[in-house]
């Protein structure tokens, strides 16, 4: 039962290596937020703060109402869950689970009925008398998972938990998790680099960068309105194709122009992009947002190109081709039957084409 | 192609390991073969008919009666025990803290520390005795076990330190961070996980500096000057050389029976210390 607040947070290491820069972060009691990000750019930073773990240089740190700053780990009453498990190996699973309450002196009873609990939900009864060398890469992720949970803390701290496993065991636990915190409902910190795990697991997605909070908002409100080219092109994959392009004006209406490409401006953007005549942009536009033109689709919206490379993945077609002297990928229905090297026109949906300032890389 | 192959793992390995198990096992043979040998074989020179300086033909037990019987040698033992078991414990106390600190705590000049501590174990005793003896003086401890039990740590807590620092240095930082978030103090987390989890390394840093301080020849000759205070090195010595007569017999029988120990210890210990390795030590 707790929200956590971040101000003004800074993280500058004795090195002079600034981590984290002003982030501002208002997490809602039993909300999942996962912050995603490139390596380096001050997330796990950011939650080992949080944690205690690590000193903050200036800013605030609120859990509930306490500002916890000062406070050592302990007295936080978070739970957190590292990338390596950081199991304790001379203890057996029902030692690590119980082991954080017992430091809290929590009567005998009272840790076995949490413990039996924690392993019931996360399917390690029969794996209490175990050490964690003899389990399963998966096993040992769960007994982590279960450590955190007997404590009932008022917030979870996830240091990518999952990117230690294989992606078939990944996809799974990543679906138990989400599926715990909705039993659970406490709130939850989730560190990752993996955009498919932000987008799946959290409520909310903080993407970062250099330290820097990019956007912060739901999986859709990012991939559908992202803030910067940045947050653009790393939530997505294949990842946005962008292009350079110059604005023009013909007979009153505005054009973006690249090398042997020319695409009208949607309304919707017009007069924000008006602003910009004569001037570049960037130019961008989602795989999943071409399509192979057919007559009905307006010519200001189609262009001609030729297909580089297919990647027929089954449920879907990846076309790679260049474009406006980018390269560039098209997602396309299985059921295309396109060869390589084969000349195609392809339309943009016009809805869902975005420009981006080309010094601030800010959306217009 | 069979046959060859076999050849080559004759010339590769069996031959140069046979060298080896020879060079360093025919000294104890040679130590436990005089230690057994009646006086008379002892000084017969080899020219003589029926010499036999490989084995002997009488085998005896006197040697190891007269050291017994004649000499402190049991005292000795005992001495060398107490004194290397103390010493070993208190070095391995401070090492675990220092080699903790080490490794763990930023602090100002903590790696300054680290080097100044191993500079330390660099110089050789043959020059630090000197001060240490007038140290051992002014305390009034010569001539008690307490002038080796405090003056072994010496040199036994910067090796301990260095050792077990590269130790708790292999130990991931998560298990104690989240020892930290469980609930446990610094203090606490390093004596409830990172000290358990170190046991390989402390029972390794603990043989080895049981192992030394047993051997420890000079500041246990500098120090220790009544015969029922010496410890096993320099008891044997000191006492079975008389002049230049040589009690080889006694000699070897005390070098045979002082090492007996420490082989002890390494057999136990070593099983301990790799099963621990491998993990299977019940925390």
């Amino acid at each position: 039962m707790a929200n956590v607040t971040i101000r003004d947070l800074n993280k500058n290491y004795d090195n002079g290596f600034h981590a984290v820069k002003d982030v501002n972060l208002e997490i809602r009691d039993k909300e999942f937020v996962v912050l995603v990000g490139p390596s380096g750019c001050g997330k796990t930073t950011t939650l080992r703060m949080v944690a205690g773990l690590e000193e903050i240089t200036s800013g605030q740190i609120l859990i509930g109402e306490n500002v916890v700053n000062d406070l050592p780990p302990m007295d936080r009453n978070i739970a957190m869950v590292f990338q390596n498990y950081a199991l304790y190996p001379h203890k057996s699973v029902y030692q690590n689970m119980a082991f954080g309450l017992q430091m809290r002196k929590y009567p005998q009873q009272e840790i076995e009925k949490r413990v039996r609990e924690a392993a019931d939900i996360l399917g390690i009864g029969p794996l209490l008398d175990r050490k964690p060398r003899q389990l399963s890469g998966g096993q040992r992720q769960r007994v982590a998972v279960g450590r955190a949970i007997v404590r009932h803390p008022e917030v979870f701290l996830f240091d990518e938990p999952l990117s230690n496993l294989d992606a078939q065991l990944r996809v799974q636990m990543r679906v138990e998790l989400k599926r715990l915190h909705e039993r659970l409902e406490t709130t939850a910190i989730y560190v990752t680099h993996d955009q498919v795990e932000a987008m799946t697991l959290g409520d909310r997605v903080v993407v970062m960068k250099d330290g820097w909070v990019q956007q912060v908002g739901e999986p859709l409100e990012l991939y559908g309105k992202p803030a910067n080219r940045f947050v653009a092109g790393f939530i997505g994959s294949p990842s946005m194709n962008f292009v350079d392009v110059i604005i023009n004006e013909l007979g009153g209406a505005l054009y973006a122009e690249a090398q042997m490409l020319r695409l009208s401006v949607p309304p919707q953007h017009q007069d924000r992009v008006r602003a910009h005549l004569g001037g570049r942009l960037t130019l961008g536009v989602r795989p999943e947002a071409l399509r192979l033109a057919s007559g009905a689709d307006p010519a200001g919206y189609c262009f001609d190109t030729a297909v580089d490379v297919v990647e027929p993945l089954g449920n879907e077609i990846l076309l790679n081709f260049r474009a406006g002297g980018a390269p560039m990928v098209a997602r396309v229905d299985p059921a295309v039957r396109v060869r390589a090297h084969e000349n195609i026109r392809l339309a943009v949906d016009p809805a869902r084409v975005h420009f981006f300032d080309e010094k601030s890389a800010a959306a217009i | 192609m069979v046959i060859e192959r076999k050849w080559k793992k004759w010339l590769m390995f069996y031959i140069p390991m046979a060298v080896f198990i020879v060079f360093t096992l025919f000294p104890f043979y040679w130590m436990a073969v005089t230690a057994m040998r009646p006086d008379g074989e002892l000084y017969r020179t080899f020219r003589q008919a029926n010499a036999t300086p490989f084995w002997t033909l009488e085998p005896t037990l006197e040697h190891f009666k007269g050291l017994l019987q004649t000499t402190a040698f049991p005292q000795w033992l005992w001495n060398t025990m107490l004194i290397a078991v103390v010493s070993t414990i208190i070095s391995l106390i401070c090492g675990m803290f220092a080699g903790y600190a080490l490794a763990r705590l930023k602090f100002r000049g903590s790696e300054f520390l680290g080097t100044i501590i191993f500079i330390t174990y660099l110089v050789p005793q043959t020059l630090l005795f000197i001060p240490l003896a007038d140290i051992i003086r002014n305390m009034q401890l010569g001539n008690t076990p307490w002038a080796l039990m405090l003056t072994y740590p010496t040199f036994l807590i910067p090796f301990c330190t260095w050792l077990l620092m590269g130790y708790f240095k292999t130990i991931p930082r998560e298990l104690e961070e989240c020892a930290r978030i469980d609930g446990a103090t610094r203090f606490g987390a390093m004596i409830r996980i990172i000290f358990p989890v170190a046991i390989p390394g402390i029972l390794s840093a603990g043989i080895f500096a049981f192992t030394l301080s047993w051997n420890e020849f000079i500041y246990a000759l500098i120090f220790m000057s009544s015969a029922e205070l010496k410890t096993v090195p320099v008891g044997v010595v000191s006492e079975l050389i008389r002049g230049d007569i040589f009690f080889w017999g006694q000699l070897m029988a005390g070098a045979l029976l002082g090492s007996i120990p420490v082989a002890l210890v390494y057999s136990f210990f070593v099983e301990y210390y790799v099963t621990g390795l491998t993990g299977s030590v019940k925390g």
